[in-house]
């Protein structure tokens, strides 16, 4: 999953974005030619690659969405194909397939529950790491950030591993003390998977918030110490509120990471039979793709995937980013 | 500074013990049931080791299945992200000093553009990607997991902030006075200024292209080919017929691993001086 890519967040203060915009000061003209052509240079081969990857794939896709293949032989199997212009037709169909509006729904509902959970829990281990009562800091912050580097597939296989009866020792000793466990009936195995994310990104944000957190200037707490407020009162009230543009951005990057949930439901499938090939919105499209063999109906389904992503992502940031700017 | 009261001190140790339990023991249990054959893994429990554990039989077993194939994914897989992350931070150090250190017309339009590439989904990309690559004859080679992962809008993003800190303009016109030309002044000052951020890139691609699992999943269908990833779901797939493949993926998963947990412990050192440095210097 290329959720890691996404996650990374790096505060611009507004000083630093002033100096970079001021650049060397231009003398001449000569000096102005020669600097377009080596940032030219500069700036040429990593775009090219940019415009192959991000922007004609984009583009390509909003294309085949608009077209479908027609069939002319019988049955519409074999004989001849032919691409065919359908308008919005390819997007109709997805907006009226069942099987992947309950995709987008379970998607959503895993998110609600999953990222807050997630970032909770992140932020409380970051500030229980900070507080001046841990001990064993360097060790505890390695062991939660260890499962960052287990890939999503390899999570997945282990975790699956730890659901499956006949196997798991989780199931083994429920059973023992009565308690009859099943992670991947058709009522939990959403929640399975949300723990399964929950382990590999909690170690993640939670650096992500200690990283901000570092960043404020000890005095600080020094000075709200002094004034007499506890620990609890510093972490409510001053902590929190200052590591807030790390909070939102880890916010964003999870919605975009939930919406492309794949790799877990794709591994865990063969395991629960509640996972069907419309689990998820990009299991939906992957198996409208290679197994429906439908590349239209799927680029749909793609372009619809990012426009929701992009469409969550700025209306969160626009619903705490109004708030953020009260604070000044 | 007075020390916190010893009642604070316990509930503090508690709880990160108990959250250090939740995050190691399924890493502990795949060390455990890398020891096991296919018997005991289902018969004996998962927790702790067998009556005879093997270790090193069971994952000589894993690296000679098939030929050997296991190595060869490895072996992708470290061409995929190391090839892979260079490009990247090459790619991503020179457009990133360009965009910190040229005033040129486009500048900010151009920015823009890499930031809403962070921001767009990959596997949203993957599937696009994929009918694109499979149009120009591309698809199934190892092309097709490469050159997207040369990519790194957030490298580009990361080393202009960095550039624009740690790269002053007086050395760059005391180098062009004394009549270097560009290249040879990013080559030898901006990449060297650089290196903190160049470290974090790469280490953060490299990661990012050993976990990325739906791209290959798409664009290759020849399994010699496979990264790590994509053989072991394979492996998992046969599973119901071949029931020894869940001990070969239980090892192949463990081996695996044990690479990005050393890579873990450096990453962290350095992405955390990168994050903080990048937000303290300015």
């Amino acid at each position: 999953m290329s959720r890691d890519t996404l996650s990374r967040p790096e505060p611009v203060t507004p000083r630093r974005a002033r100096r970079e915009t001021r650049g060397p000061r231009r003398r001449a003209s000569r000096t102005g030619a020669r600097n377009a052509r080596a940032a030219a240079a500069f700036v040429l081969p990593f775009f090219a690659l940019f415009a192959l990857c991000f922007l004609a794939p984009i583009g390509y896709a909003l294309h085949q969405s608009l077209f479908t293949t027609e069939r002319t032989g019988p049955l519409g199997l074999g004989g001849q194909e032919r691409e065919v212009f359908a308008g919005l037709a390819n997007y109709a169909q997805a907006l009226s397939d069942d099987r992947f509006l309950t995709g987008f729904g379970r998607v959503l509902a895993f998110g609600a529950v999953q990222i807050p959970l997630m970032i909770v829990l992140a932020t409380a281990l970051a500030l229980l790491l900070e507080s001046a009562s841990a001990r064993a800091v360097p060790f505890f912050r390695s062991a939660f950030f260890l499962p960052y580097g287990v890939p999503g597939v390899i999570a997945s296989i282990l975790w699956g591993f730890l659901y499956v009866p006949g196997i798991s020792p989780l199931v083994k000793i429920a059973g023992s003390v009565g308690w009859d466990l099943d992670f991947l009936s058709r009522g939990t195995v959403l929640w399975s998977l949300a723990n399964i994310v929950t382990w590999q990104f909690t170690g993640y944000n939670m650096l992500v918030l200690i990283a901000q957190l570092k960043a404020v200037p000890g005095e600080l707490y020094e000075a709200a110490r002094i004034d007499g407020a506890n620990a609890w009162q510093v972490a409510r009230h001053l902590k929190i509120p200052l590591i807030r543009p790390a909070l939102v951005l880890t916010g964003v990057f999870s919605i975009i990471g939930t919406l492309q949930l794949f790799a877990e439901p794709m591994v865990l499938r063969p395991l629960a039979s509640s996972i069907d090939s419309g689990f998820t919105p990009n299991l939906h499209a992957y198996s409208e793709a290679f197994v429906g063999n439908n590349p239209h109906a799927a680029a749909a389904e793609a372009v619809l995937l990012a426009l929701v992503a992009c469409v969550l992502s700025f209306g969160f940031l626009r619903l705490v980013g109004g708030r953020t700017k009260e604070r000044g | 500074m007075t020390r916190p009261p010893v009642r604070y001190r316990i509930i503090t140790a508690s709880l990160l013990t108990i959250a250090a339990l939740y995050f190691l023991v399924p890493v502990y249990w795949l060390t455990v049931s890398a020891t096991k054959n296919s018997a005991d893994l289902f018969g004996t429990f998962g927790f702790w080791f067998s009556d005879h554990p093997d270790p090193v039989g069971h994952l000589v077993d894993v690296l000679t299945y098939d030929h050997g194939i296991y190595a060869r994914w490895f072996a992708n897989s470290l061409f995929y992200a190391g090839t892979g992350a260079v490009c990247a931070t090459l790619l991503s150090a020179a457009a990133g000093y360009a965009l910190a250190k040229f005033p040129f017309r486009g500048r900010e339009a151009l920015f823009n553009v890499v930031l809403a590439g962070v921001l767009i989904p990959g596997t949203a990309l993957a599937l696009p990607l994929y009918f694109l690559f499979s149009a120009m004859g591309l698809s199934n080679t190892y092309w097709a997991v490469l050159i997207p992962s040369t990519v790194s809008p957030f490298g580009v993003y990361l080393c202009r902030i960095y550039a624009a800190a740690a790269v002053p303009d007086s050395l760059l016109e005391a180098a062009r006075i004394d009549g270097a030309g560009e290249a040879r002044i990013f080559g030898g000052l901006g990449l060297r200024l650089m290196t903190p951020a160049l470290v974090t890139v790469f280490l953060f691609q490299f990661v990012h292209i050993w976990n990325n699992y739906f791209l290959p999943l798409v664009m290759l269908s020849d399994s010699g080919l496979y990264p790590i990833q994509l053989g072991l779901t394979s492996w998992t797939g046969y599973a119901d017929r071949q029931p020894v493949l869940y001990q070969y993926t239980v090892g192949g998963a463990f081996l695996s691993v044990v690479p990005l947990m050393v890579l873990m412990t450096v990453l962290q050192r350095y992405w955390r001086t990168g994050l903080t440095e990048g937000s303290v210097k300015a």
